[in-house]
């Protein structure tokens, strides 16, 4: 009982007692393969993109979560973490980059500048004011500057917790 | 060599330039920077590499500074070299040091000198269709930058 607790997708999927047989619907399996299975984006813009960094190597291993295979390419990512400052010339470049991410896709904002423009918020004439300001919707905010990876990987629970729980499959 | 023999080797052959007294930085008119930078490099002093160029925005003028190094001599000066309102531009010195395209591409995007001559005068760090020199004392730009509320 114990053990299945922990399992994150106990609840999708029942077993029936004393049998080699479980219970699911398709939906709630494919959601769970989806959300154990996120391909993230290489991408760091600034200094938090170094915690990004030290999230994946073997210290806090963000591979754990099923998270740790980073593509240099969009075409072959549904995660894309905007990790740091936003420059206005950087507009451009992020919102072609996520509209070549193929379906479904997922944005977590790390950082403050990625959140809100963080403390190039006043009084600066280069950064853009956040991921949301730029027309891409934001699935997870993490906040922190930077965040520590512990809060990373917490944002990453929190994207797969979203996705299982997602009511439209199509997403 | 220490600045101060730098500059007396300097002033020997080019009397127009002087020192400024808080930094010991080298003066010198706009007119003579291509003379005074060809013997730089090419005298014994051995100035082969430009290291940084900048500019600081005093309203009433632009002073252009030019550090530069020599790697054989370990040595180092700090050129100075002040421009009037309305009229930024000097001689580019991208023939001299290579490295001298890029920086002054950087000094013209941020601070609007004109460097007569470049090969390739474009903005380097804003984008392309950037209006205005953001470094400049005058510089504003309502639309992006939000001043807080004290
Ligand atoms: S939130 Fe802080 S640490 Fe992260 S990119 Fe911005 S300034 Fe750097």
């Amino acid at each position: 009982m114990a053990v299945t607790e922990r399992i994150p997708a106990s609840k999708l999927i029942q077993r029936i007692p004393g049998g080699g047989v479980f219970l699911t619907t398709s939906e709630n399996i494919f959601k769970w393969g989806k959300a154990s299975s996120l391909w993230p984006m290489t991408f760091g813009l600034a200094c938090c993109a170094i915690e990004m960094i030290a999230t994946g190597a073997s210290r806090f291993d963000i591979d754990r979560f099923g998270a740790g295979v980073f593509r240099a390419s969009p075409r072959q990512c549904d995660v894309m973490i905007i990790a740091g400052t936003i420059c206005v010339k950087m507009n451009d470049c992020i919102q072609r980059l996520y509209a070549q991410m193929p379906e479904p896709k997922y944005v977590i904002a790390m950082g403050n500048c990625a959140i809100s423009g963080g403390i190039f918020y006043y009084d600066t004439y280069s950064v853009t004011k956040g991921t949301d300001s730029l027309g891409i919707p934001v699935d997870v905010f993490i906040p922190g500057c930077p965040p520590r990876p512990e809060n990373l990987l917490f944002g990453l629970m929190k994207l797969q917790e979203k996705i299982r729980n997602e009511k439209d499959a199509d997403k | 060599m220490r600045t101060n023999e730098i500059f007396m080797a300097i002033k020997t052959d080019f009397p127009e330039a002087r020192q400024e007294e808080e930094t010991g930085a080298v003066i010198i008119p706009k007119e003579s920077l291509l003379k005074i930078t060809q013997y730089l490099k090419n005298h014994r002093l051995a100035f082969d590499n430009l290291h940084c160029i900048t500019a600081i925005d005093r309203a009433e003028r632009v002073e252009l500074a030019y550090t530069l190094y020599s790697i054989s001599e370990h040595h180092g000066i700090t050129l100075k070299i002040y421009l009037t309102a309305g009229e930024e531009n000097v001689a580019s010195l991208a023939e001299l040091w290579k490295s001298a395209n890029w920086l002054e591409r950087e000094v013209y995007d941020l601070f609007g000198v004109i460097f007569l001559n470049h090969p390739d005068l474009r903005r380097i760090l804003n984008p392309y269709d950037w209006k205005g020199h953001p470094l400049r004392k005058s510089y504003s730009h309502p639309e992006v930058s939000i001043k807080p509320r004290l």
